[in-house]
């Protein structure tokens, strides 16, 4: 439906048939990734992840465990040291249309009124196209009657819901979401919640989403991947094969949340003997 | 907060104005029942009557259009050459290194000291007036952008690059918009200078303008004359100070401050 016009337009114009990958296929694939600064600090360590068309993963993990770089190599950001990020088998070495970023930080342009910023990544649309794809995201985010104003007069839940409208109506196939909610209180994230969930039900991007937040990772994701640190690297996979909406009482939930939390507390201690990476980071680890 | 409900946003005005007033209308009564002399200080019927017969006889409006021509040419001197410089030295590293210490040091000369080397090289026409008062107007909006261009949020230019705009797009898009708020305020001070500088400018030498209007005042000791044309100078500062405001208001609607502050 909309996924199709959307890659015609924009990534399938070099990936031809390619681009309109049915369930299943990944749509985003990493290989080898690694990341050394300049000063010799390795913050990620040969990773590897591919995700399907519409699959939400979420990587968590403690601070330092490279989750945002890793965000920021997949959205072209950054440049990796090694190995690669594909989207639609085309390599990212630069910010690309089909993937979208929503930051920690709303960071929207505090001189564009709500509604500009919504579209501020349509300039290359008609004028009228852009009007209704802002408004019916503005609807769907519930500020339709806010769009004139200005975002310092939003709260902080609005602003994100702003910011992750603005990723949307670009239509990415990928959307990378950088703890988008840390900065909310309860109430507030869970609202967000839903109408992420709302919008991907619409066009079913891919999605990546760094979390700190268990309760988070368990309600969003299929799939929940540990992070370790030092160097950053993937540590063990928890597959959350609850049906939408997930009912956070559910016993099937709470299992999901201690299956994560027992991935969590496996990937704080020291390496295990089943895991063979280069004997130097599980002296260095503790 | 507090004090009298009366006193609300008109009534507080009104209360400035007392002072002044009473002021006024003191040295009025001290000057008519022969209390004072008010040779050296006119009353305020006298000054009236003074820049009422300037203005009719239209003598007024030739000074104040000499005056404004000066600092309008230059504030537009001043104001480009410090865009220019701010843009350039805040955009590439190695023209700051190598220009922006000789700015800083000249920055802290008084720029009345010029006013002699200018005579000598440029005589006493418009040339040097033109010249020191767009010294005057230059630092303030050099530094002003420099240092908006230096502070402009590295994460909303993440987001231009998100978005994959072009170089010339994200200037416009974000760069632009992002200094404009601390250039208008360098641009509001450099106005306020090219004022200060005029003075002095046609305190140098000049045969028309608000200046020589002190000039004469003071060498034909008509100190009603000298009072009349400070009068005309803050007057006239004060306009062109709203006129700017008013019509770069519409650029800076979204921010907090500069709403409150203007």
């Amino acid at each position: 439906m909309t996924a199709g016009s959307r890659s015609a337009g924009t990534a399938g114009s070099r990936t031809g048939t390619r681009a309109r990958p049915g369930q299943g296929t990944p749509v985003l694939v990493i290989d080898d990734l690694s990341k050394t600064y300049a000063d010799g600090t390795r913050a990620l360590e040969a990773i590897g992840l591919s995700v399907k068309q519409g699959e939400i993963v979420a990587l968590i993990g403690g601070s330092g465990c490279g989750k945002t770089t890793l965000l920021r190599l997949i959205a072209g950001l950054d440049q990796a040291s090694r190995g690669f990020v594909q989207v639609d088998g085309e390599t990212i070495a630069e910010p690309h249309p089909s993937v979208g970023v929503v930051f920690q930080e709303p960071r929207l342009l505090p001189w564009l009124n709500v509604a500009d910023n919504v579209g501020f990544g349509l300039s290359g649309l008609g004028r009228s196209e852009r009007r209704a794809r802002v408004t019916h995201a503005l609807e769907r985010i519930g500020l339709a009657e806010h769009g004139g104003r200005w975002p310092r007069e939003l709260s902080g839940g609005q602003q994100q819901r702003v910011a992750i409208a603005r990723a949307f109506v670009a239509q990415p196939r990928v959307l990378l979401l950088d703890e988008p909610f840390s900065a909310l209180d309860a109430f507030t994230r869970k609202g967000l919640h839903d109408q992420l969930l709302d919008l991907w039900a619409e066009s079913k991007p891919t999605i990546v989403i760094v979390t700190h937040d268990v309760g988070e990772a368990v309600t969003l994701a299929d799939r929940v991947v540990v992070m370790r640190p030092r160097p950053g690297r993937l540590d063990e996979t928890v597959a959350i094969g609850l049906a939408r909406p997930r009912d956070p009482v559910a016993a099937t939930y709470e299992e999901a949340v201690r299956r994560v939390l027992a991935a969590l507390d496996h990937s704080l201690r020291p390496a295990a003997a089943n895991r063979p990476p280069a004997p130097e980071t599980r002296a260095s680890w503790w | 907060m507090g004090g009298v409900p009366l006193l609300r946003r008109g009534g507080r005005a009104g209360l400035g104005l007392l002072l002044p007033l009473l002021l006024a209308i003191g040295w009025e009564i001290a000057v008519a029942t022969g209390l004072a002399s008010g040779r050296l200080l006119p009353p305020p019927s006298r000054i009236g009557a003074t820049l009422w017969e300037l203005a009719a006889s239209g003598d007024l409006w030739m000074h104040v259009e000499a005056t404004l021509i000066r600092v309008g040419l230059g504030f537009l001197f001043g104001a480009a050459a410090g865009i220019l410089a701010g843009a350039l030295v805040a955009t590439i590293p190695v023209l700051r290194w190598l220009v922006d210490p000789s700015l800083q040091a000249l920055r802290a000369v008084p720029s009345l000291a010029w006013v002699p080397l200018f005579i000598l090289w440029f005589g006493i026409l418009e040339t040097p007036k033109v010249l020191l008062i767009a010294v005057g107007v230059f630092f303030p909006v050099y530094v002003g952008v420099s240092g908006a261009i230096a502070s402009v949020d590295r994460k909303l230019v993440e987001v231009g690059r998100i978005f994959r705009l072009s170089r010339p797009a994200l200037a416009r898009r974000i760069l632009l918009p992002a200094v404009l708020p601390a250039t208008l305020v360098g641009l509001r001070t450099g106005l306020g200078l090219g004022f200060l500088f005029v003075v002095a400018a046609e305190l140098m030498g000049a045969s028309e303008g608000l200046g020589y209007l002190l000039v004469d005042g003071q060498q034909f000791s008509k100190p009603d004359q000298i009072v009349a044309a400070i009068i005309a100078f803050a007057l006239v500062g004060k306009l062109a100070d709203m006129a700017l405001v008013t019509l770069t208001l519409p650029l800076t609607r979204w921010q907090d401050t500069a709403r409150d502050s203007l």
